[in-house]
């Protein structure tokens, strides 16, 4: 079936209940809430997260958001958790020791908890080949903890232990492409895609990922209206420009088979994104036109290489 | 009826697992524990066990994966030695405080650093005071008996906690000794089904598990914890009466070898209690009245019966086979030093560091340790309480 947002939104209620605590504007509540809608209605479902924001503000003791089953242990081992209870549930169904609905096993963790801390664990419960899903939802910095640096801050941002200072401006190293590095590991599934703005294509790619077999990954732009400095109100605004510059590419890898799902007509320049945030103002200081210069030949790059990889891998 | 064998520690320990058949073991290699998966997942590619078997990447990932497997609503086991534990450290109490009856083979061995591999346990008291039950072990029958007992105490709805079992690394883990096993149906019936009573894969009940648990909750939970804890003092005497019952073979928090008239008591946990028991009946032939404690369960920590056993001793020597690091002396000594003040056991009592790195500890070595407590006796005189055995000058 055709996706539909308002029959999605009508034939399946949400599993991720209102009366958490997340920042107004922030895009990580609305990932959990649409890639949860993406589970048929008949389904049960594990989920885990790492510690951050998203477990901080669904379940604080004795509240929680989440309607299905969930666990959350530490920072760094979302995957490996998760890849616990997925062995279970394999084991417990070979010996005819459960009944009831088919589950499905899905982690949420932060860039911090994902790029950086918990990669490790991540990276083996993909290559063990656990039938479960791993979304990043990636803000770009240690919200939770006041906005720090992490291996998913791109260059030049300034964040609270990458200060853009008199001698040293922000961040001043590329960001890690994790989509890439899941990649690397020969997922059945892996894609890129963005909270808002497209809902269809998080929806879509949710549901590819969980009714796919075997170890899943999706990457997520979240926006921070805290970390990044922009206006509650402009959540939106700020996925659809990450997506217009080819900052965020929206494409998926089927079996190794590159698809960019979404090629701006016209690739707007890298200024429109850094512009309304205030974490890269500094960046338009008349002395540092160099920055933005180099940003955008980054994106660019990046960009090219991804076309090029839809080629070879669709040749 | 029992089967005699020939056994290693870690083949006692694999054999035990087994038995057990638990439904997730994840586990992760590091000497000298590697053996018990490495033998245990010949059971599973043999199909002699109904175990999912998932070999992670690191010790933090093992008892992660333990948790997520164990919250899910079955058996999950792991097994771990020294700096494994260590990196284990963060889950070992995230497995307690959810209160999740994981069962681990602990094969002790000298955290780094510098890096060594020989047995001491300096890696068990790392964790002492994480919330779980730690069994130790003299030999590779009682590192397979106690096994046997393990889930029985761990899930007891009184209990609920984690469960370890120590042995010491290459002494016991490596060496070949006599060991009777129990039959596949007595170990069955005797373990039993687990039922947990809320677990994730229960989807007429879904359940959120390890919340942020602030300043209104946070307190509470863990006085439930240490509830728990002494609770299992309760259990463990009930399950090794009844482990007693089936198998003839006894175990109580300790051991007491010819205490009755002892004069001097030397203390110490896992296989050191063997050459102790040996001394004491060479030093019994010349009359000497000495005798010794070994102590099965640490943790709860059984300190008004240690006291109380060590009551009519005119001196005692506590063995630790860790070092403190804290100018006081090693976490057995202050333990049993402490229980003895509150019972107002006033014994002269001193502590041996012994055995660090796999330093080995000889018959002569314990009867030094007799004969500075007779020397005790006759003075009245400590000194300095904080000692080291076998350490070269």
């Amino acid at each position: 079936m055709a996706y539909n947002l308002k029959e999605v939104v009508a034939n399946k209620p949400s599993r991720f209940t209102s009366g958490h605590r997340m920042c107004a504007g922030c895009g990580a509540p609305v990932v959990a809430r649409m890639v949860l809608r993406a589970l048929k209605p008949e389904d049960h479902a594990v989920v885990c997260t790492a510690t951050g924001c998203m477990e901080v503000s669904t379940f604080i003791y004795p509240y929680t958001s989440w309607t299905d089953s969930f666990i959350h242990t530490a920072f760094e081992c979302a995957g490996a958790t998760l890849a616990g209870a997925e062995a279970m549930y394999k084991s417990l169904k070979r010996q005819n020791k459960l009944e009831g609905k088919d589950t499905k096993f899905i982690a949420f963790g932060g860039d911090g908890g994902t790029y950086d801390i918990g990669i490790q664990s991540l990276s083996g419960a993909m290559e063990r080949g656990h039938d479960m899903v791993y979304v990043c939802y990636d803000n770009g910095a240690y919200m939770n903890t006041g906005i720090q640096r992490s291996s998913a801050t791109p260059k030049f941002a300034e964040t609270t232990t990458s200060p853009a200072g008199k001698v040293i401006q922000g961040k001043m190293q590329s960001r890690k492409d994790l989509t890439e590095i899941m990649e690397a590991h020969h997922l059945p599934y892996v894609a890129q895609t963005i909270a808002v703005n497209n809902f269809k294509d998080l929806y879509e790619k949710s549901e590819k990922a969980i009714y796919t077999e075997g170890p899943c990954f999706l990457n997520v732009l979240a926006p921070c209206p805290r970390g990044w400095g922009y206006n509650t109100e402009d959540l939106m605004l700020i996925n659809k420009l990450a997506v217009e510059t080819c900052y965020w590419p929206l494409y998926e890898v089927i079996d190794g088979k590159y698809i960019v799902n979404y090629k701006p007509k016209n690739k707007l320049p890298i200024e429109e994104f850094l512009k309304p945030q205030k974490r890269f103002k500094h960046m338009f200081k008349p002395e540092n036109e160099w920055m933005i210069e180099e940003f955008q030949k980054e994106v660019d790059k990046r960009w090219e290489e991804l076309l090029n990889l839809e080629e070879i891998t669709n040749r | 009826m029992s089967i005699r064998e020939r056994l290693s520690g870690n083949e006692a320990a694999a054999i035990a697992m087994k038995q057990i058949n638990p439904d997730v073991v994840a586990a992760f290699p590091i000497t000298p524990s590697t053996e018990i998966p490495q033998y245990f997942s010949t059971f599973v590619s043999n199909g002699e066990v109904d175990t999912e078997f998932v070999a992670v990447e690191s010790e933090h990932s093992a008892m992660s994966a333990c948790i997520g497997a164990e919250a899910a609503g079955g058996r999950a086991m792991t097994a771990t030695s020294a700096n494994g534990l260590s990196l284990m450290w963060e889950m070992i109490y995230i497995a307690s405080s959810l209160r999740l009856p994981i069962v681990m083979s602990l094969v002790n061995r000298a955290v780094s650093g510098p890096l060594n591999i020989h047995n001491d346990h300096s890696d068990a008291m790392g964790v002492r005071d994480s919330g779980w039950i730690m069994l130790f072990s003299e030999n590779n029958q009682e590192a397979y008996d106690n096994l046997l007992m393990a889930h029985r105490i761990a899930e007891h709805k009184d209990v609920q906690l984690p469960l370890m079992v120590c042995q010491d690394g290459f002494i016991t883990s490596h060496s070949i000794e006599n060991i009777e096993l129990e039959s596949d149906e007595l170990v069955k019936k005797f373990v039993g089904e687990y039922k947990p009573q809320h677990y994730l894969l229960n989807d007429k009940e879904p359940i959120a598990i390890g919340p942020l648990d602030l300043q209104s909750y946070l307190f509470e939970h863990k006085a439930q914890q240490a509830e728990a804890m002494r609770n299992a003092k309760k259990v463990i005497t009930e399950v090794s009466k009844e482990f007693e019952e089936l198998t003839g073979r006894k175990y109580g928090f300790f051991e007491e070898y010819k205490t009755e008239d002892a004069d001097i008591v030397v203390v110490a946990m896992n296989s050191t209690i063997g050459t102790i028991k040996y001394t004491v009946d060479k030093l019994r032939e010349k009359g000497i009245k000495a005798g010794a404690l070994k102590v099965r369960v640490f943790r709860p920590f059984p300190g008004d019966e240690i006291a109380k056993a060590l009551s009519k001793a005119k001196a005692v020597a506590v063995l630790d086979k860790a070092d403190g690091l804290n100018a006081c002396g090693g976490a057995l000594f202050t333990d049993i030093t402490s229980a003895m003040q509150l019972n107002k056991v006033l014994v002269p009592t001193v502590n041996y560091i012994y055995g660090i790195g796999g330093r080995d500890t000889k018959s002569s070595d314990i009867e030094s340790v007799f004969a500075d407590l007779q020397e005790i006796v006759k003075t009245g005189d400590i000194n300095n309480p904080y000692r080291y055995l076998g350490l070269r000058k």
